[in-house]
């Protein structure tokens, strides 16, 4: 204080003597006393420049004003109000000229502003909390050490104590040996001579020769094959990099004669190799050939894509775009068309074409006929009556041609067939032919289509009748083997089967959905195994299981099951009740059976009884409503439908029952409560999921699943202690100094934010 | 090709056709482990196989001569090598196989061994094999080569299922698991050459019908110890028989309809007890070993011991039709005229549950050895299956038109074998879906079913025995074509594939057959399980044992595998309360927070913004799947049942 009184002044006395500073923002209190009316007005237009000043928003910083005359100015109280300045001490000391005696006041001044005043001792509280902060650093510091030694032993599948010494290991008898040192005499001698010729004495078996070839890479080549390598790696990384660079590129120009740079290297490099060699010209055909495959398969050129969709919308206008459009169209036509592959033998074109065509299909079904699984075969067989019911149109008859061509090739109805076949092929041109009209005028065709299609058809008919007329008579004819006449009565449903469908045919089935319905139906029956067929159908005929709806469906696929009729076995042993005339017995015995069970209707039972299981293990939906409550009550008054939709809460829907597609079964939904007191309920700590914790006990470890040795494995105690050991505790020069860099402040800091995070989910659940 | 005889063919072969020509072709498994004791067996369990040290092997490829070790001995090298075996199938076909040497199967352990081979052919320059002090080598250096191709069998963690993610703690978990799970597959595929026996097997000479051929010419061709296996038990008294081999198939019990029981080691003949119960005997079985007996006699069941003295009478199982014991729950089940299926805590003496079926008279009961389910079959076509723990059947499946009279279900637990009063024979799928596999109509329908440890199926039908063989163990028998037909002489009444031979036990009315099926049995036995050979003393600790490793009654269900599963409806009840009582969800994914930015881009407003952004973004992820999810319904609802669509549907009018 003294020091700033004694400055001011000193400063006042200068200020005093040196009329020039008239300026200076100090003089203003003087200023003011002398012409008050001039300055006002001074100052006013100064406020207003300011003002104005201010209003480009740059100035922002507003001095503080006086706004009244202060009543008294005071040498001690200096202001510089008014002034674009601040009044700094400095600015004091300033005009005066530089004395020493004013060095030293200065100096004083520096003094005084360097130094601060004591701050107030904290209190007792804060204090102890930076005690404890330090003192919970310093600690955590020095036990951070322990944090991987835990860590460790915390994952350790087994800790054995006393720990530090390792178990001893199992080492070859030779290994243990080569410690040994020669003693007596004999030895001695006899290493003698092995050091003599030097041979060597212990492991590993190498002499001093094969030693020094070992390691026979010298230095300088050593830096040579490192310099190599560092070139190498240099090089590839340039290349990496320019790959990158170019793969960013953004220009389309660019690319495209990239692209095109490319595509005529492959071409010339194809004609090198082809001249070279052919055959690796001929797998690379193949290559190309693939990837034009994939890019057909692709929808790339289909007009589809969003930069196609643009020009499409921009081709109006810009020529530019139409031809790029005509471009990628004509690419796309290129590419959808489909290669003709030539046949050396068109002539006979017809009948290659339809082996090529149907056999598989047949075949499949022929091989599978005796196999084991009859569910394969089931849904092989209906397969292939799917697919002949879509081919129908187109030949309908093809298989069966086929297969009589099999069947009598060695016959003599060879020239039959062959008639047959030209008719065949006659028609098949037919067809050919109105297909091209079709296309030829998609939109007027219907007409015509409809014409063709039952021309066709009524062809088709009488063709098929043919066909299985030519059937029966070969059947009638000698059978030359087995296995013709086999192949012949599992053909005979599917052509029973088809008949009704091709009389149906001509009222047009317009829309693939009513196609797939009808072949839906169709399968149905032909889900029984194929001899079984014609059975089928006449039970899908008779008026008795023809039920409606959803239950239809069911209802078929139970009979199914339960009335598929199965191939019987004739042992070779039949019982002796049954010995005689087997055939006539067994139809009685089916007779009867049937008679037996006409009563009871097993089926319906068991559906009502599945019905009853489905109802009672539903959630049950929960009425609420009171009657009487708002509307009047009584006898005979029940409450609106309207409250009681109102007051209806409706049980939620559960998961679906697992017998849902399964029929002939009724799963029992119930949980088995005492099977469930032995499950786990409450997932372990690191598992998130129950899935995760249910993999890790699924592999049993019990004795009885496991040999002896993974049983101990498995079961192996966490800890063991050896008996008669004394456990000393850890020491700190057994595990090592070594600091985890853990700043156990940021823990300190972290925990109040997370306090605070819990107080507010909870109250937010509050809220909620 | 031979095919399925028709029907229409002519009449059944004769019985006494000649059989001059006819090439027999039968090896009967002669006992599996005669010379091995049971302590023996014990022993090997414990021997770890691959240790890398071969044992002689039965190729003739390799010339360099092996190192021999000291405890092998003199393994005769040139026997090891050189032999080539008899000429295979003129040796399979004709005569049974010599005693096994290890020269006679190169063909199973080639698969184990040719891996350890491998890297001595080429040697790895890394693993260097270390030459010692003696200048020996180790030839087959570092560990033994995993066979993970026969270890797969024993993987038992079901991995098609995706796991939800995991945190890198969980995750470490999942890998021990895993990788312990390894590690055991592996060391039960290398003691997997410890099953030294292979099943039998009877095979026709080119196309012949293995059904035609006889009892005798299977007798004739088999060893005298096999031979001895065969025999009849003729008791035309005491009416139609009912037997049980018990578990050990050493120990035969029989009971006679008018009273006759008696209890036999079958193996020497030598008789243990002969009774007359003087009361009609419904059924007969043997409880845990051999030494207590259970008799459903006509008013109610009793309880003998080897002796034949007379344990218990337990009045609460009253007019009892057909017996089951569970071995591994000790529990007798017991289903009765009255309609009650009940069951009986053999170790306690306490009758666990008494079920009621609902469905009239019960006579037909089958154990599932997979999962301790019990089947019922009923009068009105359907099979229930039943646990003690659950009060109404667990599930019910429509088999037949007529009533079901005779039930069995594979060692494996996957098919089960029903036969009706229709005269159907079929095989159902029990791996979840319950549908018939295979089906065929028997001229005069099966009264008794049974099948074998190894899958064949055997069905009694009037005075004829049918035995049809599938493709391997755990295949459904192929109802194609009998493997073996047998006629007796008296109606069939009970059967039962013996364990561990290769033999079928028939009652009939007029006594007893065993008769022979190859390949019917497991070859290799647990020696610490059911052990044929094992003393007296044996037995009492295998008791002991077994009683310790009880499994209790309430655990049978459906899927066994389900109790390793976590309880997941209590779950999510437990963590609901939690929820409730806390007031807020801990496990829940706090709600985004944005980090507070710097130079005013903190505003309030950018908040909002940025917390709406994310919430918008969640959201639409969670509409996405959801709308993917209705797709995915929509496709399964949709999707035609035609098998491919062709490319000429388009043509289609």
């Amino acid at each position: 204080m003294m020091n700033t009184t004694k400055a001011a002044k000193g400063s006042l006395l200068a200020l005093s003597q040196q009329e020039e500073l008239v300026d200076l923002p100090t003089n203003y209190p003087l200023s003011a006393s002398e012409d008050e009316g001039d300055s006002d007005g001074e100052r006013k237009h100064q406020k207003l420049l300011e003002a104005i000043g201010s209003l480009d928003g740059k100035n922002r910083w507003k001095l503080p004003e006086r706004s009244e005359a202060s009543l008294k100015v005071s040498e001690f109280n200096v202001s510089c109000e008014g002034s674009g300045e601040k009044l700094a001490l400095s600015d004091l000391l300033g005009p005066a000229k530089p004395s020493p005696s004013l060095a030293a006041v200065k100096k004083q001044l520096s003094r005084v502003k360097s130094k601060k005043t004591l701050e107030l001792p904290l209190n007792k509280a804060e204090v102890d909390q930076i005690h404890r902060e330090v003192a919970f650093s310093k600690t955590s510091q020095t036990l951070s050490k322990w944090d991987s030694v835990v860590q460790k032993n915390r994952e350790a599948e087994q800790l054995v104590f006393p720990m530090g010494k390792e178990s001893s290991s199992f080492a070859p008898i030779e290994h243990v040996f080569s410690d040994w040192k020669a003693r007596t005499p004999l030895e001695q001698e006899v290493f003698n001579l092995l050091h003599k010729n030097k041979q060597p004495v212990t492991d590993p078996l190498l002499t001093p020769v094969e030693k020094a070839s070992l390691r026979a890479m010298s230095l300088e080549e050593a830096k040579i094959r490192r310099a190599e390598l560092q070139r190498a790696r240099a090089l590839q990384s340039y290349y990496e990099a320019r790959a990158r660079r170019m793969k960013k590129i953004k220009s389309k120009k660019y690319h495209k004669i990239v692209k095109k740079g490319k595509a005529k290297k492959a071409i010339k490099d194809f004609e090198q190799l082809r001249k070279v060699d052919p055959n690796a010209a001929l797998e690379e055909l193949e290559k190309i050939e693939k990837a034009r495959m994939m890019e057909r398969m692709s929808l790339k050129h289909q007009n589809s894509g969003k930069w196609a969709k643009s020009k499409a919308i921009m081709a109006k206008y810009d020529l530019e775009a139409r031809q790029a459009m005509q471009e990628q169209l004509a690419k796309n036509k290129e590419l959808t068309q489909k290669l003709q592959v030539v046949s050396e033998s068109e002539e006979e074109g017809g009948a290659d074409e339809e082996e090529a065509l149907v056999p598989d299909v047949v075949n499949e079904v022929q091989m599978n006929s005796d196999g084991a699984n009859p569910w394969m075969l089931r849904s092989c067989n209906r397969d292939a009556k799917e697919d002949e019911i879509q081919a129908d149109s187109e030949e309908p008859s093809e298989p069966v041609v086929h297969e009589i061509s099999e069947n009598e090739g060695n016959e003599k109805s060879v020239e039959e067939e062959d008639v047959l076949l030209k008719e065949f092929e006659e028609r098949r041109s037919l067809r050919k032919r109105s297909k091209c009209n079709q296309n030829a005028e998609p939109v007027s065709g219907q007409e015509t289509k409809d014409s063709t299609s039952k021309e066709v058809l009524s062809e088709l008919r009488a063709l098929s009748k043919k066909l299985s007329e030519e059937n029966h008579l070969s059947k009638k004819q000698k059978e030359s083997s087995a296995k013709t006449v086999l192949l012949v009565q599992e053909e005979e449903p599917a052509l029973e089967e088809e008949e009704p469908l091709l009389l149906q045919r001509p009222e047009r089935i317009q829309t693939m959905e009513k196609l797939e319905e009808l072949g839906n139906e169709d399968c149905l029956p032909s889900k029984e195994p194929p001899r079984a067929a014609v059975e089928g159908e006449q039970m899908r005929r008779n008026p008795q299981y023809q039920l409606k709806g959803k239950k239809k469906e069911q209802m078929i696929s139970l009979q199914n099951l339960l009335t598929s009729r199965t191939p019987s076995v004739t042992s070779l042993a039949v019982p002796t009740t049954v010995e005689e005339l087997e055939d006539e017995v067994e139809r009685e015995q089916k007779q009867m059976i049937k008679e037996a069970f006409a009563g009871d209707d097993v089926i319906k039972e068991f559906l009502k009884e599945k019905r009853e299981a489905i109802q009672a293990s539903k959630p049950k939906d929960m009425d609420l409503t009171l009657p009487g409550w708002g509307e009047w009550g009584g006898m005979d008054l029940k409450p609106s439908a309207k409250k009681r939709r109102r007051f209806l809460i409706k049980a939620p829907e559960g998961p679906p029952r697992k017998d849902k597609n399964l029929p002939n079964v009724i799963i029992s939904e119930k949980r088995n409560i005492q099977a469930a007191a032995h499950q786990v309920r409450v997932l372990p700590y690191p598992f998130t999921h129950h899935q995760q914790f249910e993999r890790t006990i699924q592999n049993p470890i019990g004795s009885t699943w496991n040999t002896q040795r993974a049983f101990q494995k498995l079961t192996a105690p966490k800890v063991v202690t050896k008996a008669g050991h004394i456990i000393k505790p850890i020491k700190a020069e057994d595990v090592g100094y070594r600091s985890s860099p853990r700043s156990d402040l940021s823990v300190m800091q972290n925990n109040p934010k997370r306090h605070s995070k819990h107080q507010k989910q909870l109250k937010k659940s509050s809220m909620d | 090709m031979e095919t399925a005889p028709k029907p229409g063919r002519g009449g059944p072969p004769k019985e006494d056709k000649p059989q001059a020509k006819r090439k027999v072709a039968a090896w009967v498994e002669a006992n599996a482990a005669l010379g091995l004791g049971a302590s023996d067996r014990a022993r090997a369990r414990g021997f770890r196989s691959g240790s890398g040290s071969g044992l002689p092997i039965g190729l003739g490829l390799r010339v360099r001569r092996k190192p021999q070790r000291y405890w092998e001995g003199e393994a005769p090298p040139a026997a090891a090598g050189a032999s080539p075996g008899p000429p295979r199938k003129k040796a399979r076909t004709r005569e049974p196989r010599p005693p096994r040497s290890k020269s006679a199967h190169p063909a199973k352990k080639s698969r184990l061994r040719q891996k350890p081979r491998a890297p001595k052919d080429a040697p790895d320059p890394k693993r260097r094999p270390q030459r010692t002090l003696s200048g020996a080598q180790d030839p087959f250096p570092g560990p033994a080569p995993a066979p993970v191709e026969g270890a797969r069998k024993f993987c038992r963690i079901d991995k098609s299922r995706t796991l939800p993610h995991s945190k890198p703690k969980t995750r470490s978990k999942l890998e021990t698991a895993e990788a312990q799970e390894e590690e055991a597959s592996v060391r039960a595929a290398r003691a997997e050459l410890l099953l030294t026996e292979e099943p039998g097997f009877l095979e026709g000479e080119d196309g012949e019908d293995t059904a035609k051929i006889l009892q005798t010419d299977v007798v004739g061709a088999v060893d005298i110890a096999s031979a001895a296996k065969h025999f009849d038990l003729n008791l035309r008294q005491f009416g139609p028989y009912r037997l049980n081999y018990s578990r050990t198939g050493r120990h035969l019990a029989l009971g006679g309809r008018r009273g006759h029981v008696a209890a036999l080691d079958w193996v020497t003949k030598k008789l243990m007890c002969e009774i007359n119960v003087m009361e009609a005997v419904q059924d007969i079985h043997f409880l845990h070993s051999e030494a207590l007996l259970a008799v459903a006699q006509n008013r109610w069941l009793y309880i003998y011991d080897n002796q034949g003295i007379e344990l218990h009478c337990i009045r609460r199982c009253d007019r009892v039709t057909r017996l089951e014991f569970l071995p591994f729950h000790f529990l007798l089940a017991t289903c009765s005229e009255t309609g009650f299926l009940t069951y009986l805590d053999v170790s306690v003496g306490k009758i666990v549950t008494a079920l009621n079926a609902r469905a009239g008279r019960l006579s037909v009961m089958a154990q599932n050895p997979y999962n301790a389910v019990i089947h019922l079959g009923h009068s009105n076509g359907t099979v229930s299956l039943w646990s003690p723990a659950v009060k109404e059947p667990l599930a019910k499946i429509l088999c037949h038109r007529g009533a079901v009279r005779a039930v069995a279900v594979d060692s494996t637990g996957t098919y089960m074998a029903t036969s009706g009063l229709d005269h159907q024979l079929k095989i159902f799928d029990l791996r979840g879906t319950f549908q018939p596999l295979s089906a065929r109509t028997l001229p005069q329908g099966a009264g008794h079913v049974a099948f074998s440890q190894r899958g064949l199926l055997a069905a009694g039908m009037g005075d004829v025995v049918n035995i049809w063989a599938g493709q391997g163990k755990a295949s459904s028998p192929s109802l194609e074509q009998p493997y073996l037909t047998h006629r007796l002489s008296g109606r069939v009444h009970g059967l039962q594939f013996c364990p561990f031979e290769d033999v079928l036990g028939v009652g009939h009315s007029g006594g007893i057959t065993s008769m022979l099926v190859p390949g019917s049995a497991e070859p290799n036995f647990d020696g610490l399980e059911n052990n044929p050979y094992r003393s007296r003393k044996q037995r009492q600790e295998w008791e002991v044992k077994a009683l310790l490793e009880k499994v209790p009654a309430e655990l049978i269900c459906l899927d066994p595998r389900a109790l390793a599963e976590v309880d997941v409806v209590s779950l999510e009840q437990q963590k609901k309360e939690r929820i409730e009582r806390l007031g807020y969800d801990p496990d829940a994914k706090a709600p985004f927070q944005p980090k507070a930015k710097q130079k005013g881009r903190s505003s309030t407003a950018s908040l909002v913004k940025r917390k709406k952004k994310v919430m918008d973004q969640e959201h639409r992820d969670k509409v996405r799947q959801s709308l993917e999810q209705q797709q995915q319904q929509k496709q399964e609802t949709t999707k035609p049942p035609r098998a491919r669509p062709s490319a000429l549907d388009r043509f289609v009018r």
